[in-house]
């Protein structure tokens, strides 16, 4: 299967992140489900044009993420298991929820003063969602 | 058999004004290591032994299986090598050069060179002497290539080659790793090629190896680090970081040994770390030499 992606050069992560990070997003987005083969690490290095390592290190993470599982001498597929785009989501909202934090620090607000502001912003999302 | 196409071990070579100490260089097979260096660093001198065109004072040097420099007649058959300063016969075409390198080399494949021609954009009838710089090594970059050699030795091929080139070059290297038994070793002043397509990289310096290892780990070892320090405060030393900058109460430290821990310890010392930032091959390539050049001298 050809994952088409598109690397940046300018993008300040390494190649490796980016293409954890495409492989990610079209799991999530069920472009790429439960159980279907994705390129042979050979084979994607060679169409991405960048060294096998780089990919072989994007596959080895994405494994230990268990987002895809491979088994030796037949190449890597999608991980089976319900919930792999709900964990996704899960990894995501995390990320945010880090980042709030590491702001309301920042800003001095107390624990207190951010689950205020969560509380708010929830209710402000609920209004405009009825408005529509 | 081993699983390294070339393997140079405690390879020295010394001339009047300079010399190879204790040289190691190991590639394996399937995989494209990546040489870099500043100009006079010996890269060339380290190719040239690796060839069998200059003899190590010391040192054993194997390259597919072959002991050099006593077995490279029998290496030269499935090694290819090109570098920048190739003579092609002024006045023949391209089409002659082919022909005669088709008549030496019985693995030469016709249809992949047809098809070099067009993607490097060169015409067989068309004199040498009449070729641009970039068309000459695009040429002679051919002449190797189509012979589908087993180990490829390129010094400084993208040297002169416009962008479009360039990437029609590094598709092609690409497209030989679709073999796994064929490598490639590539010197470059391009560190964004080696970056993009190499699996191995070695960094050499003044006669000496500084770091070979896997890009991977070897991108992943080095940091830079933006930390702001209370009013008044020199950030500390602390182990692997080979370089601080610092104005006021913003410094950037440097790491060549990189550990999650760094960041947490420099927090723990009241000093807020604002963000932690790879790099290019191109700047730990300066890093690199000024940091051991500056070793050398202290």
């Amino acid at each position: 299967m050809d994952i088409h992606l598109v690397l940046s050069h300018s993008d300040g992560r390494p190649m490796y992140v980016q293409i954890m990070e495409h492989v990610r997003r079209r799991i999530a987005v069920g472009d790429l489900k439960p159980g279907q083969p994705l390129p042979s690490i050979r084979q994607l290095a060679v169409d991405l044009q960048i060294s096998v390592i780089t990919v072989k290190r994007a596959y080895l993470e994405l494994e230990r993420e268990g987002l895809i599982a491979t088994q030796h001498g037949k190449g890597s597929v999608v991980a089976a298991g319900r919930g792999i785009r709900t964990r996704l989501y899960e990894q995501e909202l995390s990320k945010h929820l880090e980042e709030a934090v590491r702001l309301a620090v920042l800003l001095g607000l107390g624990s207190r003063e951010l689950q205020r502001r969560l509380r708010e912003t929830a209710e402000q999302l609920a209004d405009a969602h009825k408005e529509r | 058999m081993t699983d390294l196409a070339v393997q140079l071990e405690g390879v020295c070579k010394t001339y009047r004004f300079f010399s190879l100490n204790d040289v190691a260089l190991r590639i394996p097979y399937g995989q494209i290591m990546g040489f870099i260096g500043p100009n006079g660093a010996g890269k060339s001198t380290t190719i040239r032994i690796l060839l069998g065109l200059v003899h190590q004072d010391r040192g054993d040097v194997r390259v597919l299986g072959r002991t050099m420099p006593a077995e490279q007649v029998a290496a030269k058959w499935d090694v290819g090598f090109a570098s920048e300063d190739m003579r092609l016969y002024e006045g023949e075409t391209l089409e002659w050069h082919l022909r005669f390198i088709r008549s030496i080399f019985p693995a030469w494949d016709q249809g992949y060179a047809a098809t070099l021609l067009k993607r490097f954009d060169l015409r067989a009838d068309h004199r040498i002497k009449g070729l641009s710089h970039g068309q000459r090594v695009k040429a002679v970059l051919l002449l190797v290539l189509a012979r589908r050699p087993r180990l490829l030795v390129l010094d400084e091929p993208t040297t002169g080659l416009d962008p479009v080139s360039r990437h029609e070059l590094l598709r092609e290297l690409a497209d030989v790793m679709h073999d796994d038994r064929r490598s490639i070793l590539f010197s470059s002043h391009n560190t964004q090629d080696i970056e993009q397509i190499c699996d191995q990289i070695t960094f050499i310096d003044r006669g000496r190896i500084i770091e070979s290892r896997d890009k991977e780990t070897f991108m992943d070892r080095w940091r830079r680090i933006r930390v702001e320090l209370p009013g008044g405060v020199q950030l500390p030393p602390l182990p692997g970081v080979i370089d601080v900058q610092q104005t006021g109460r913003l410094a950037v430290a440097t790491t060549n040994a990189y550990d999650s821990r760094l960041p947490s310890a420099y927090e723990a010392a009241g000093i807020r770390v604002h963000a932690v930032e790879s790099m290019t091959l191109e700047e730990i390539f300066m890093t690199n030499v000024q940091h051991s050049r500056e070793g050398a001298r202290a």
